[in-house]
């Protein structure tokens, strides 16, 4: 069969399906990079690895695990010299944490089944031989494999001291001191007033004497601690000791089984999750970062769900179309490209400055006026920062809400209407259900916004460590005006802002990687509720 | 009791006609905008039968339709002129609120509309929104709705179904149960029939006679043998104009007018 002459459509094959595909790859490789990266620095933070003792050329003598390999900048391209990052620990001792060594000078390395990780309160872990332990009764053990459980014990021990105290301090001595502080207030004012202060004092005295013997207690408690304590001589020959407080963990990393590396690794992601930060937060937990995290973005959907439904309702239902409902909507639109940094600044100057400054002004006046014009609601705090992300995220909301109510058939609403419904009947028993999906969809990309965001935080409530829970069991439970720790500025403090960045690296990825799960799970859970509705109206022929 | 209980009480079936001018139509005239839908039709509907309106596409009959229980109010730039009145008071009486007009007013549309909600709530949907809240009264209302629009004995097991579930003909049917729920006093039928086969066409048709006992009856349709089998008293539109309007026989046997004649024996339209 011949073809027409103008007939020109002969196979040639599709190019522009491989070139469209190859965006798509592109996409995808760079998102399966990033979370590989994330994921294998991120869970490298947990893993004990083996510790060479490394001897060099030198004869300088160092036990530390091994932080990174790179090429020697300053070495040609033909023939690459390369040099290692050892994290020794001691910082107390050696000054600093991490040392880089030319890989061409070392001369031996050896990993000797003695040597014993252990992780500190503070001055970083520490890579060393041991020597003795001398238990809390005050009696000296020597340290090898087959007492090595005993001095695990007693680091439990010492750690649930700390904990004990810790309870003290935190909880019971905190509560104490804000209740001086109130009175305290209340003397001051009473003073200013001429009215009687006798009461008043006593009970200031009263309080006195519970913190005295909080106090006599903790010390009583840390004395508990005081005769424990290893004793250790490190790389270089130098005799240490270390008291048993200090202590979190210990391992011998070049003697252990495979089951005990991965139970020490579950021990450090647990603690990583469940508990507080320490060493400027480059180690120990997270929890209440992600705690703050979750608390925030909860109370962003909470507010930001009914502003913008209601303001899609009136928009889409109830204003007359227009040239200012038009300028309305395109104002509505740009204002999800507005930078979330001048959300920031808003939300400073007006939520804290004004609307926090009034309220301290109009129901926290004897708060300001006698103890030293410490604000209450007129700083930063977590009801604001809600309140800037639920601002920032309502475009968002309001144009999936005005979307779903749209996409509803007209047909129902007809129905409704010549069934003799009103208009709010309409909206309330028609169109909101059948819009639910639409508006959670909306909710969802909020939510995924707001968990995210840092640079307007900063300005209005996320400080680097906050002594206490947004929401905790001191009355009224819930704290807003409380400042409170995030996990994407975490990320950048620990980044850019750590006094030891070598140390911070790794943590910087766990961090990371936690946001991300953190993120992912609110929006599945978002997801699924959505996917729920949905069933609800499965089958539906319109 | 709740006092809109009262309005569901069955009433006693009659076949008698009632009053001859139930709904009348005068000189009504009605525009979209510039665009004029509607010239000058008079015409009155009687009590208690079925009135279809017949025409081509675009004639008028569903606008004529959906101001009888003012549907039209929802479009922008509407304007009208003459009068329509229910049982001798205008419908645009301004002591008249559109939401009791519509209570009083039913409305079937061509393509059924189920709300995504069970059987039951679908069909007790406009006595909720009354406010009827007792159970009993909702029960025997969605009961009886559904027995009269013959749904009941496909449905009774599984009231709490979603009515999305139903077949295309359930759903026209299950529309027709909650249009008729609270007992409205007039049932508007914008081609009810034109999204079904013959079968579900067959049931719905033999309903519209039972419900003429009790219910004032204005069906729009397509179909020239439905409005012959269903109707007692037929109009044609054409145009926007009222061509001819008289008793079903009368103008399928002996029409009047040469355009009516032309369009019933197919030969435009």
């Amino acid at each position: 069969m011949t073809q027409p002459a103008y007939d020109n459509s002969a196979p040639k094959g599709e190019p522009w399906v491989w070139f469209t595909s190859l965006g798509l790859i592109i996409g995808l490789t760079m998102v399966a990079g990033l979370l590989g990266l994330v994921l294998v620095n991120g869970f490298s933070v947990f893993w004990a690895p083996a510790v060479p003792t490394v001897k060099l050329s030198d004869g300088t003598v160092m036990m530390g695990q091994l932080a990174q390999r790179r090429v020697r900048p300053d070495s040609p391209a033909s023939n690459p010299k390369y040099e290692r990052q050892y994290q020794v620990g001691l910082r107390e001792l050696n000054g600093a944490s991490y040392v880089w060594v030319e890989e061409a000078k070392i001369a031996q390395e050896d990993f000797s089944s003695a040597t014993m990780g252990l992780e500190r309160m503070e001055n970083g872990p520490a890579f060393v031989t041991p020597v003795a332990f001398v238990n809390a009764s005050g009696s000296k053990v020597p340290l090898t494999k087959a007492t090595f459980n005993d001095l695990l014990n007693e680091v439990e021990r010492a750690s649930e001291i700390r904990s004990e105290l810790n309870t003290i301090q935190r909880s019971k001595i905190g509560a104490v001191n804000a209740k001086m502080e109130s009175t305290r207030i209340d003397l001051r004012r009473a003073e200013d007033r001429g009215e009687p202060t006798a009461d008043i004092k006593a009970q200031l005295a009263a309080l006195d004497v519970e913190f005295n013997q909080l106090r006599a207690l903790s010390e009583k408690v840390l004395a508990k601690n005081a005769l424990a304590k290893i004793e250790v001589r490190d790389a270089r020959g130098r005799d240490v000791v270390l008291p048993m407080a200090t202590i979190v963990r210990a391992w011998l990393p070049n003697d252990m089984s495979a089951w005990d590396r991965v139970s020490l690794f579950f021990s450090r992601l647990r603690e990583f999750l469940f508990d507080e930060p320490r060493e400027a937060n480059t180690e120990g937990g997270l929890m209440p970062a992600i705690f703050g995290t979750l608390v925030m973005t909860v109370f962003m959907s909470l507010l930001v769900t009914p502003f913008g439904v209601i303001a899609a309702i009136y928009l889409r239902e109830y204003a007359k179309d227009g040239v200012i409902l038009r300028m309305v909507r395109v104002c509505v639109n740009n204002l999800a490209g507005v930078p979330s940094i001048v959300f920031g600044v808003f939300g400073l100057g007006f939520f804290v400055y004004v609307l926090g400054g009034s309220i301290d002004q109009l129901f926290f006046s004897d708060q300001l006026k006698y103890n030293n014009n410490t604000p209450v609601f007129g700083t930063g705090g977590l009801l604001w920062c809600s309140l800037t992300l639920a601002l920032m995220t309502l475009p968002v909301v309001i144009v999936a809400t005005e979307e779903a109510l749209s996409a509803v058939p007209r047909g129902m609403r007809e129905a409704s209407l010549a069934a003799g419904a009103s208009k709010w009947q309409t909206i309330r028993d028609i169109l909101l259900p059948a819009s639910a999906p639409g508006i959670l969809t909306g909710v969802i990309l909020a939510m995924a916004r707001g968990a995210g965001e840092v640079a307007p935080l900063m300005l209005v409530g996320v400080v680097k460590l906050a002594p206490t829970l947004p929401v905790d069991m001191v009355e009224p439970f819930l704290h807003f005006d409380r400042k409170f720790m995030h996990l994407g500025f975490h990320i950048y403090d620990l980044g850019f802002q750590s006094p030891d960045s070598d140390a911070a690296r790794p943590m910087v990825f766990a961090t990371t990687l936690l946001l991300i799960v953190l993120v992912v799970c609110l929006n599945l859970g978002a997801i699924t509720i959505r996917n729920r509705l949905r069933a609800r109206y499965k089958g539906a022929s319109f | 009791m709740n006092p809109s209980a009262s309005r569901i009480k069955v009433q006693p079936a009659t076949e008698s006609e009632g009053r001859k001018d139930y709904i009348r139509i005068q000189d009504f005239g009605f525009w979209y905008g510039a665009k004029k839908a509607l010239d000058a039709i008079s015409l009155d509907v009687p009590e208690r039968r079925v009135v279809a309106f017949i025409g081509p596409s675009g004639c008028g009959k569903s606008t004529l339709l959906r101001n009888l229980n003012r549907m039209n109010d929802l479009v922008d730039g509407i304007r009208h002129e003459g009068d329509i009145q229910i049982a001798g008071r205008s419908i645009y009486d301004p002591g008249i609120e559109v939401i009791s007009l519509r209570r009083r007013v039913g409305m079937v549309f061509q393509k059924s509309n189920p709300f995504p909600k069970s059987i039951y709530d679908n069909v007790v949907y406009a006595l909720r929104i009354m406010g009827v809240t007792d159970r009993a009264v909702l029960d025997e209302a969605c009961e009886t709705s559904l027995r009269k629009a013959a749904l009941w004995d496909e449905v009774k097991d599984r009231l709490n179904d979603s009515a999305l579930g139903l077949s295309g003909g359930q759903m026209q049917r299950l529309c027709i149960a909650r249009a008729i729920a609270n007992r409205p006093e007039i049932l508007l039928m914008d081609e009810p029939c034109s999204a079904l086969d013959p079968i579900a066409t067959g049931k719905i048709e033999e309903l519209i006679h039972e419900l003429k006992a009790q219910f004032t009856i204005v069906i729009v349709t397509h179909s020239m043998q439905q409005a012959a089998r269903v109707s007692d008293r037929t109009a044609f539109f054409y145009l926007g104009k009222l061509i001819e309007y008289d008793t079903t026989e009368k103008i399928f046997m002996n029409p009047s007018q040469a355009q009516t004649e032309a369009y019933i024996s197919g030969r435009f339209g």
